[in-house]
């Protein structure tokens, strides 16, 4: 009955083994040792500098901006996001009230999820140009169109560097609102209704109900919201590079880690510097996944 | 905690007091949910019917009726800015891409799944490690690994990374799916003397269905949304080979000097429209296919 086991479990791995190594595992190798080299693409003999690459990452100006500008983002789109998204889903499933024994939706809740669900299927790319024409500085721009009628002066949503990074994150909100949304309302609609009954007998409103009954049930789902958002944030260049002015500008307003990275390796092809960048960046990522995973590993399953 | 004392003396109210309250509740979160949803709303109408003005209209009210149904615009974004073939090889590669993808996933993660063997775990967190990297660490090495092999500037090079870099997500959620599936039929099948290659083409792949359906919607859409990869690996000298996201970044750059805007218009909503009507057709499968993967 094993005739045969080995030669087909290593038929069947070698394919995708191979793949995943030549185009994924073998570059991120190759990755940490070019940032110790100073290759600069053209010349066949690479120098190994060390740790140089390291020492001027941190004089680096723009590493510092892109790193406060990642604290912002970290702290900002998954709290807004989930915030919303949480309120949202509440309404659309729990809120309707009760009728005898049973919580209701509110009426037209899947117009509102298919509606709000939406951006999530448009790509960055299109996202960014989009919203280049949303916030265009004159009144060719939707909203300076519209402030335009109602007589303000034109904003330079992208163009003030007080401004530039909340433009950009407005549009990560909206566009992430809606899968959130759906995510939050799967969980919800998993909540037995005898917990909700039991709340109404108990006096609850639906703020109480909100903060002592859902909430707590939704934890698991929050969790993975935050992960997800906390590491799609890091990553997250390539809204910035469509959409802002000047890659990551006004003067460094908008950039992040990714958006120096690309700048350095395919703008100015100092590839061992865009290395050592995409280095620091990757342990950046795994202290965040590494910490959330710390705070969150106490996950009780909640059975009902 | 402050709702605590606002809440309580609610139980108490008379019937209708209580069902009067909750109309106007009710009312609030539709002004609420109705406001979001313009705001989504909103933006992709004023593409829509920008795509038929001409550069004044565009210029004098951004949510006005255009004068006329200017159909050049869109004429202009099919053919001289090539939306049409950015469409096409969009496409090709994901069709390429996601073919692939599923194929290798799905063979790695039936054996991981189902046969114990040396390695099996070191295979699997190898696979798994991967849905972590950020994957612009990679772009610079992998450039020279695609023009080494010679695959730089076309459909097959990226079809190869858009499959390998889809494999982390794909065998971690497969694997999970694969071990939820009963061994029963497989185990009588071995019996009646199936090869396993059999086995999993004939009964596992088809008893995975659900799974499988899932995890191909995750990837059409993010193999099509993919930005970084073909930026990196069709370099602006392949501009037939360019795909749809890359396409439409470039465009927008080329209207900015050209002042063609009502061609940028028709162009983005070429390439939202039918992704729109696509997700109107299947947006519960699409719903789920992308919430599945959160959750795993």
């Amino acid at each position: 009955m094993r005739h045969g086991k080995y030669p087909f479990v290593i038929g069947f791995l070698i394919p995708p083994v191979v793949l995943y190594l030549v185009f994924v595992i073998g570059p991120y190798l190759q990755a940490f040792y070019i940032s110790m080299t100073d290759w600069r693409g053209l010349s066949p003999e690479v120098r190994l500098v060390g740790l140089d690459n390291f020492a001027r990452v941190f004089q680096d100006e723009m590493f510092w901006k892109a790193l406060r500008n990642h604290g912002q983002l970290l702290l900002t789109v998954p709290l807004l996001t989930i915030a919303i998204a949480l309120l949202f889903a509440f309404l659309l499933n729990v809120a309707g009230g009760s009728t005898g024994n049973a919580t209701r939706g509110l009426r037209g809740s899947t117009i509102y999820k298919i509606v709000f669900f939406f951006p999530q299927v448009l790509s960055i790319a299109v996202l960014g140009v989009l919203f280049q024409l949303v916030y265009r500085p004159d009144e060719g721009g939707l909203l300076n169109g519209l402030l335009g009628k109602a007589g303000i002066a034109p904003v330079g949503f992208l163009t003030d560097p007080d401004l530039a990074l909340w433009s950009i994150i407005a549009v990560m909100v909206w566009s992430h609102v809606g899968f959130y949304l759906v995510l939050f309302s799967a969980g919800m609609a998993a909540i037995p209704k005898e917990l909700y009954e039991a709340a109404a007998i108990d006096g609850a409103g639906r703020a109480r109900t909100f903060f002592s009954v859902t909430l707590p049930l939704l934890r698991n789902h929050v969790q993975t919201g935050w992960i997800y958002l906390g590491i799609g944030v890091l990553d997250y260049f390539v809204l910035i590079k469509v959409l802002s002015v000047d890659e990551g500008g006004p003067d460094g307003a908008t950039t992040v880690l990714g958006m120096q990275v690309w700048k350095s390796a395919f703008t100015n092809y100092n590839f061992g510097y865009a290395s050592a960048l995409g280095v620091v960046l990757f342990f950046i990522v795994m202290t965040f996944a590494m910490v959330t995973m710390r705070f969150t590993s106490n996950r009780e399953e909640t059975e009902f | 905690m402050v709702s605590m004392s606002e809440v309580r003396p609610r139980a108490a109210l008379p019937e209708r007091a209580a069902r009067k309250q909750v109309s106007v509740y009710m009312r609030l979160a539709h002004v609420g949910l109705a406001f979001w949803a313009l705001i989504v709303i909103v933006p992709l109408v004023f593409v829509f019917l920008g795509s038929f003005k001409n550069n004044t209209e565009i210029f004098g009210s951004p949510l006005s009726l255009p004068g006329e149904l200017r159909l050049d615009n869109w004429v202009r974004a099919w053919q001289t800015a090539h939306v049409g073939r950015y469409l096409l090889n969009t496409v090709i590669v994901v069709t390429g891409g996601v073919t692939l993808t599923m194929l290798l996933g799905s063979m790695a993660a039936y054996v991981l799944a189902r046969y114990t063997f040396p390695g099996n775990r070191a295979v699997y967190y190898l696979f798994v490690a991967g849905m972590t990297f950020p994957m612009f660490l990679a772009l610079v090495p992998l450039f020279f690994v695609v023009r080494n092999l010679g695959l730089l500037g076309t459909h097959t090079g990226l079809v190869l990374a858009y499959a390998a870099y889809s494999l982390p997500f794909t065998v971690f959620f497969l694997t999970a799916f694969f071990k939820t599936l009963p061994t029963g039929v497989a185990e009588a099948a071995l019996i009646d003397g199936c090869s396993h290659v059999r086995i999993f083409f004939q009964i596992m792949l088809p008893m995975a269905k659900p799974g499988l359906v899932s995890l191909t919607i995750f990837n059409v859409i993010g193999q099509a949304n993919q930005y970084l990869l073909p930026l990196a690996l069709l370099p602006g000298d392949a501009e037939d080979k360019f795909v749809l996201t890359q396409g439409i970044s470039n465009i927008s750059v080329e209207a900015g000097y050209q002042a063609d805007w009502g061609g940028l218009f028709a162009a983005l909503s070429i390439s939202i429209i039918p992704l729109l009507i696509v997700y109107v057709l299947f947006h519960r499968q699409i719903q789920s296919g992308l919430t599945a993967g959160a959750l795993k």
